[in-house]
């Protein structure tokens, strides 16, 4: 029997959050939100993503180092968008509309300055080398 | 007036210049390169700006252009939105690819057969399918082979059956599981590994020491799981053929087909054959046993990507019969007499699983799953006069749930299990019957910091019928000190029911006494066993002379507080009694891989074991167990062409420690042994040639220096006689074996 109420209050958790995303529109409790972050590598992902998280409300947070596209879940009644851009962009990444200062932008690794182009053409190359 | 104007012209210059300087550039479709035709209507402008521009109908655009401007976005309705870098003014011919295109630039930096993660909290690597091809692996048992930390030994000298070891301690105390499913337990303990073909191995993940709580509370030195090759992703039509010079013969043949946007199915069909006699060592008795065995197997897998939900749905039969013993024996007319020796094991087993998962397509981080899975396994064998005869019924499920507290860093996964096992023993006259079953629940939590720290720790309550109620922990912890370093500690508890005959059924091989010390436990009369096992290891990886390489240092101790303690130490009896005093198992590893130059990878490892049990006679060495040992793996493979075609070629180098034996000092002169081995090596190569992505072949050679235990079976001339025994086996029995075969697939 107290399987079956385990069992039962498993499914509830998630019905329960479900609905709640229904009832209010305004502030979801579990908001989908996709917006460009400026980057390069790997050591940006972790970066820009660690960044993301660390904002309260933040659920969860995944960033493509090719297309730039940065995905997240928040928790709107705790943190709004434009804190986790500002956030993204203390670390150093450009958000659109939220572009990070020099100081921020100097801190992240040299590998990561991603305004530089030549660092750009440094990664295509690397690629390319493991292209073979 | 002329010097105004003069100055507004000048002013007006460089506006006027800028003006002109125009960008232009043509879009196109990836998809139709050939007739260049330009995307009309897509976007392009600078990054962080409001200039922007819309390409016409031949698809040209022209927007303009600042020095300072220096990328270019591109976007277009249905296609990738690129990001284009500008330096000049020279025209852009840029292809748009569709979203639906797959990834067109596929990374093929080589992938490590063996993977050592630097991120994973628990000491876990993944053996990839690329490393199972390095030996002829011909089911799971042998899969280890080129792995030092999976210890390769003989459980008898009648069946050769393979038994792998980790931390120094047999598979009883490992959980190897079948896609998480604990698989290789109870009655299919001796030969169950193998009776998973190899080629049906997809990957294998090995975890030292404490394991997770997720699948129960038996691991005790490690869990091993075997990800089985699935529908969707496995070729659409794959054959292996292997063909060895000690008579085996084998035949897989895998078939996977489409049957909807949803479902997928495979048919997995092995066949092993062996039926010559061969006694090269002439003392009258098969150096290998006749055997063949069929093995069926066939999957659905059920995938709705939109929809969040996964399964697999498993149904397998096998049939397996050996038959060993003299040279001259005939079950027909020999079984139960004392005309000849001789021994029969056929094993019938039926198995299902159902898996099926659930990702909330909102929440990706929140999934629930349930597995639930049956089998069935029947026994049935006699040793010269000894008859043995296991069924065993089992039933596993567990349902679970995985999501985050507060943000992706905090993640659980929890749930419960249900167990039913149903024992059916008849050993000689006496008949064993006992029924198991359990409820469990489980919360594990795991935190990582993204940067240099995480931890994972597990606990589960578990009520048992024949263990009581009782609590399982297991905790991990992982901590990066500095780049490319990473500490692992862990420690754990468990606990599990010894199935004395099944794990020890080589005894029935023997003249040997069975004694049970009957101590009023619930299981055979004795207790259950419990240990703990920490551990911790340090990995380095390093780039030294521009060359890949990692080095581990690991140590682990497993502390037994109860084990069923084997007693091989007289040589007319076996006894099983609970342990009285320490039960210690000490494994402590140094691994190095390194890429000596391109494509020449090299493994390397020593192993040093300490493992001493208090007997009823005294603190020993556990018996036919090396003190220590030195690996050496060198692969070396020609870079593959355009088709994939290349040369590979393996050599495995195994030197195997002083082993103790056990005590046959009672016994006549003639059927003594040493009280130690002598250290030996044992020498394995292999060589592929791949055709094509299609088609390739293998030659190889086991134990090539000829290593060979020159008197397996004592008393091998008087096998009805007080002194016979085949179990103390330290060296392969068989000499050099060759072997070859072919592998063809259709993607």
């Amino acid at each position: 029997m107290k399987k079956i109420l385990f069992i039962f209050s498993l499914f509830l958790i998630g019905f329960s959050s479900q609905a709640q995303d229904v009832k209010q529109e305004k502030k979801k409790k579990n908001a989908k939100v996709a917006f460009e972050v400026n980057g390069i590598c790997g050591m940006c992902k972790k970066r820009i993503e660690t960044a993301a998280l660390k904002t309260k409300g933040v659920k969860f947070a995944i960033w493509d180092v090719k297309s730039h596209q940065m995905n997240i879940i928040l928790d709107e009644r705790k943190t709004s968008l434009e804190t986790v851009k500002q956030n993204i962009a203390n670390v150093g990444h450009d958000v659109k509309d939220f572009i990070a200062t020099d100081e921020a932008y100097n801190s992240v690794h040299p590998c990561c300055k991603y305004r530089d182009s030549k660092i750009i053409e440094d990664h295509k190359g690397e690629l390319k080398k493991k292209k073979n | 007036m002329k010097k105004y104007i003069l100055s507004g012209f000048i002013l007006l210059f460089p506006i006027f210049l800028f003006a002109q300087t125009n960008l232009k550039g043509m879009l196109m479709d990836k998809q139709n390169p050939k007739d260049n035709l330009g995307v009309s209507g897509a976007t392009v402008n600078w990054l962080n700006t409001n200039i922007g521009a819309i390409t016409n109908e031949k698809g040209w655009f022209t927007i303009p252009y600042k020095k300072e401007y220096k990328k270019l976005v591109v976007s277009y309705i249905g296609y990738k939105t690129d990001t284009l870098l500008v330096n000049n003014l020279d025209v852009i011919h840029h292809f748009i690819t569709s979203e639906s295109d797959l990834e067109e630039v596929t990374i093929r930096a080589k992938r490590d057969a063996v993977q050592k993660s630097l991120f994973a909290t628990a000491n876990t690597f993944t053996v990839n399918n690329d490393e199972l091809l390095k030996a002829a692996c011909c089911n799971l048992a042998e899969s280890f082979e080129t792995n030092p930390s999976i210890d390769v030994s003989f459980s008898d000298a009648l069946t050769g059956t393979r038994q792998i070891q980790m931390l120094g301690l047999k598979s009883p105390y490992l959980q190897i599981m079948q896609e998480n499913i604990p698989s290789i337990r109870g009655a299919a303990q001796a030969f169950g590994l193998t009776f998973t073909p190899g080629t049906w191995v997809e990957s294998i993940q090995i975890t030292k020491g404490a394991g997770s709580v997720v699948n129960g509370f038996e691991s005790i030195s490690g869990q091993i799981n075997a990800e089985l090759v699935k529908p969707f992703s496995d070729n659409k039509f794959f054959l292996n053929a292997y063909s060895s010079l000690n008579g085996r013969l084998e035949l897989n043949t895998h078939f996977n087909e489409r049957i909807s946007d949803k479902w997928q199915t495979g048919l997995y069909i092995h066949g092993n054959y062996r039926g010559e006699k061969f006694d090269k060592n002439n003392d009258n008795f098969l150096d290998a046993p006749l055997a063949n065995q069929i093995n069926v197997m066939n999957r659905w897998q059920y995938t709705d990507a939109q929809n969040g939900w996964v399964s697999f749905i498993n149904v397998r039969f096998l049939n397996d019969e050996k038959q060993t013993g003299e040279l001259n024996f005939n079950p027909e007319t020999d079984k139960g007499t004392t005309n000849a020796w001789g021994s029969e094991i056929d094993t019938k087993r039926f198995e299902t699983s159902l898996k099926l998962g659930y990702v909330f397509p909102e929440l990706p981080f929140q999934n629930f799953g349930l597995q639930v899975a049956y089998s069935n396994h029947q026994q049935d064998s006699y040793f010269g006069l000894n008859v043995y005869d296991i069924k065993h019924e089992s039933l596993y499920s567990n349902l679970l749930f995985n999501s985050i507290i507060g943000d992706t860093r905090s993640k659980f996964k929890t749930g419960i299990n249900l167990t039913y096992d149903k024992f059916d023993e008849l050993v000689n006259s006496t008949n064993y019957n006992r029924k198991e079953n359990s409820i469990g629940a489980f919360f594990e939590y795991a935190f990582d910091n993204l940067d240099n720290f995480s931890l994972t720790a597990g606990i589960r309550a578990d009520t048992h019928s024949l263990l009581g109620t009782f609590i399982t922990p297991r905790v991990h912890v992982r901590y990066v000190p500095w780049e490319k370093g990473v500490f692992r500690a862990s420690a754990g508890r468990g606990k599990r029911s010894a199935n004395i005959f099944a794990e020890n059924q080589q005894l029935f091989a023997s003249s040997r006494q069975i004694n049970i010390d009957d101590v009023g436990g619930n299981i055979y009369g004795l207790n259950a066993e419990v240990a703990w096992n920490y551990g911790i290891s340090y990995l380095q990886k390093f780039n030294i002379f521009n060359k890949k390489g990692d080095i581990t240092f690991d140590f682990y101790r497993t502390d037994f507080s109860n084990q069923v303690v084997v007693d091989w130490e007289n040589p007319q009896e076996i006894s099983f009694y609970d342990l009285d005093g320490k039960s210690i198992a000490d494994s402590f590893q140094v691994e190095v891989n390194y890429e000596l130059a391109k494509n020449l990878d090299l493994r390397t490892a020593f192993k040093y074991f300490d493992i001493s049990t208090d007997y009823k006679n005294g603190k020993f060495q556990k018996p036919i167990q090396p003190n220590n040992r030195f690996f050496a793996n060198l692969s070396y493979e020609t870079t593959a062409k355009e088709n994939g075609s290349q040369w590979k070629f393996d050599v495995t180098f195994n030197n195997i420690g002083k082993q103790r034996l056990p005590n046959t000092a009672t016994n006549p002169t003639q059927y003594q042994l040493p009280k130690y081995t002598e250290r030996y090596s044992l020498l394995n190569s292999q060589i592929t040639k791949v055709f094509s992505n299609k088609f390739e072949v293998y030659l190889g050679s086991e134990n090539l220096t000829n290593v060979q235990q020159k008197n397996p079976i004592l008393a091998s001339d008087n096998p009805f006689g007080a002194y016979f025994d085949t179990t103390i086996v330290y060296s392969p029995i068989f000499g050099r074996a060759v072997y070859a075969g072919l592998r063809f697939k259709i993607k």
